[in-house]
């Protein structure tokens, strides 16, 4: 699903020569529910912009569900971002003065895809917010807010789930809350995630943990089943 | 993305910031309703001049005399010299060389205080010979005109316009009644009919006496002079050939070979029309443009506050393009946006500006100016909303391209 061959990511910082990434080799398959772990400047963030598609590599290999994005340009990497990726954010990252129904539609207009409607109750449904479909953000909860927009990642039916410490901002019944509804949709529909974070207890839910250290893959753990 | 919910994320952004929409829309709305009303004052000033022509009476040509040349040939203004005779009308009368001409009359003008009773008024003074009415197309309302016997014996009578009659007689029936020109005692014994037409120029506004009277009494030192003649063409269609005649009689009568020498110079009412409406053209043109200026400064105010919403919302353009917007979809909605604002404003300004046409002429101090009434022609007012909207796109484009082009990573940290 996921194959990183070699991957650095290098950043000026004026005159300054940053490595983020100095070297990452990392497969991830269907199905599989990976945390990648590390103190921050460890380089996850970056690790995870560009397994968003959301940055491109300075150099190395990186196959999306058997594409290679490396080379791509900003709208070609848009519909990649749009088809195959569902994003979670700290800061779930709704659209303000939005309904979650229509935050949920969204990427299915960029997509233009005809159904909007009804796939978006679905997504709701599945992720147990269908009753909240025509609330604003403002009007939710920073747990309902995150439902909303883990269904707005799902509504494409994406190759990965992509999720950016996505309890962060959450308080521990609300963090336990969707940790278990990511574990839910992987065991379940077979959803392959891959969660950033940095917190022991909310890597702990995934089923390998894979640790970053100084743009370097330092463990790579897998729980027994 | 479809234009539907582009103006409906255009719609949600400018009701979610409604003072500042309405602040912004309401520079292009004073913009375009200047535009729409100052366009319909200079249609509504050309349509007024075109009547007050055509009052002159149809197919009439006029024949001044040329501009008298001073020392070294310095030409001394329009109609200084006296080439014209009685002569000269006469024989144009003739209609032996000139079939096309139906009537020419001699015009001797007098300027002078009018007093009746213990009214005074000031109106010009025409000395005319009895076809005045057939060539100027004047009707008579009460009374009589003059006759040629009136002509012959140097009658001091007048036929008077409306204007003279409101200023002069307040509720006394002015045929019959005496009044003064610049002390010379005159009867009244007609009143034209009003032609209507009001302020500069108006056709109302005469007094219309014997030639041979004004020479007698009004003219003083400047003798029998004719200043001006006034002849009428069959039609319409016969006035360029009946100016041709005209030109070849009076070059005849006043030995001159060479056109261009003329002592003469003739003109039609539509050559004056032509003029006119060359003026009245450019007196439009330029009330627009001075009015299309503050379109450019609300559009300034349009491409300012959408780099302030393009600015705010940069977290919200990094969060639809991580889910998948392209640079096509976020231009497209900050152009539609902007676009609306102008063309909300545009619109809104259209009313502003016709109802403020529409309503001018019942305000009572602007009708009874004699100000034109404005005139709001269509094409102007989709040309305004064309403008608005094109000022939409131009002043969006920057503020819109740059939204596209931000980087989703960097968007998506903006705080």
């Amino acid at each position: 699903m996921i194959e990183l061959q070699a991957v650095t990511k290098t950043y000026w910082m004026g005159k300054v020569e940053v490595q983020a990434l100095r070297g990452i080799d990392l497969v991830v398959d269907e199905g599989e529910f990976v945390a990648i772990m590390g103190a921050s400047g460890s380089g996850k963030s970056t690790l995870m912009n560009i397994i968003g598609c959301l940055d491109v590599p300075t150099s190395g290999r990186y196959l999306l569900d058997h594409t290679d994005v490396a080379k791509l340009d900003d709208d070609r990497l848009a519909a990649i971002r749009n088809r195959k990726i569902g994003f979670v954010f700290q800061s779930f990252n709704l659209i303000p003065r939005t309904t979650a129904l229509h935050n949920v539609e969204m990427p299915l207009i960029y997509a233009g895809v005809a159904d909007r409607r009804r796939r978006s109750i679905a997504a709701l449904t599945a992720v147990g917010m269908a009753d909240r479909a025509g609330h604003q953000p403002t009007e939710l909860s920073g747990g309902q807010q995150q439902r909303a927009a883990i269904a707005r990642a799902l509504v494409t039916n994406p190759a990965i789930l992509l999720a950016d410490e996505p309890t962060g901002n959450l308080d521990t019944a609300s963090s336990t809350e969707i940790m278990k509804l990511l574990g839910q949709l992987n065991r379940e529909q077979g959803r392959t995630i891959v969660l950033i974070t940095h917190e022991p207890d909310i890597a702990a839910f995934a089923g390998r943990v894979v640790e970053l250290r100084d743009g370097l893959v330092v463990g790579d753990r897998r729980r027994a089943a | 993305m479809n234009v539907f919910e582009a103006l409906r994320i255009a719609f949600g952004g400018l009701l979610a910031n409604r003072l500042r929409s309405a602040l912004t829309m309401l520079g292009i709305l004073i913009g375009v309703s200047a535009v729409i009303l100052l366009v319909a004052v200079g249609n509504g000033a050309s349509v007024q001049i075109n009547n007050q022509i055509q009052s002159l009476g149809a197919n009439v040509i006029f024949v001044y005399p040329a501009n008298a040349k001073g020392a070294g040939g310095v030409s001394q203004g329009f109609g200084t010299s006296q080439t014209l005779t009685m002569a000269d009308v006469d024989a144009l009368n003739s209609r032996q060389q000139d079939p096309d001409v139906v009537a020419a009359i001699p015009i001797a003008q007098s300027g002078g205080q009018i007093t009746y009773s213990n009214q005074n008024y000031f109106a010009p003074t025409t000395g005319t010979s009895t076809a005045f009415p057939q060539v100027r197309d004047y009707q008579i309302a009460e009374g009589s005109f003059f006759t040629q016997d009136d002509v012959l014996a140097q009658r001091r009578v007048v036929v008077i316009g409306q204007t003279v009659v409101d200023n002069l007689f307040a509720g006394t029936d002015p045929v019959g009644q005496t009044i003064k020109i610049n002390r010379q005692s005159f009867r009244v014994i007609g009143v034209f009919a009003a032609k209507g037409g009001t302020g500069f120029g108006s056709q109302d506004n005469v007094v219309v006496a014997p030639i041979t009277a004004v020479w007698a009494y009004l003219s003083g030192n400047r003798g029998k002079s004719v200043s001006q003649i006034v002849a009428s063409a069959s039609s319409a269609g016969t006035v360029s050939q009946a100016e041709t005649e005209i030109t070849t009689i009076l070059l005849q009568r006043h030995q001159i070979s060479d056109p261009s020498q003329a002592d003469f110079q003739i003109q039609s009412q539509q050559d004056i029309l032509t003029q006119a409406n060359s003026i009245a053209t450019a007196l439009t043109l330029v009330l627009g443009a001075i009015a299309g200026i503050s379109l450019v400064v609300g559009g300034i105010g349009i491409m300012n506050i959408m780099l302030v919403t393009v600015t705010e919302r940069t977290r919200e353009i990094g969060i639809r393009k991580a889910i998948g917007a392209r640079w096509r979809d976020v231009l497209t909605q900050f152009l539609i946006e902007a676009m609306v604002l102008s063309g909300l404003g545009g619109a809104l300004g259209i009313a502003l500006g016709a109802a403020l046409a529409f309503e001018a002429p019942h305000v009572p101090a602007i009708a009874s100016s004699g100000f034109p009434t404005p005139v709001v022609s269509v094409p102007s007012v989709l040309l305004a909303f064309g403008v608005s909207v094109g000022i939409g796109l131009f002043f969006g484009i920057y503020p819109a391209n740059r939204a596209a082009r931000l980087h989703p990573i960097e968007a998506l940290r903006h705080e």
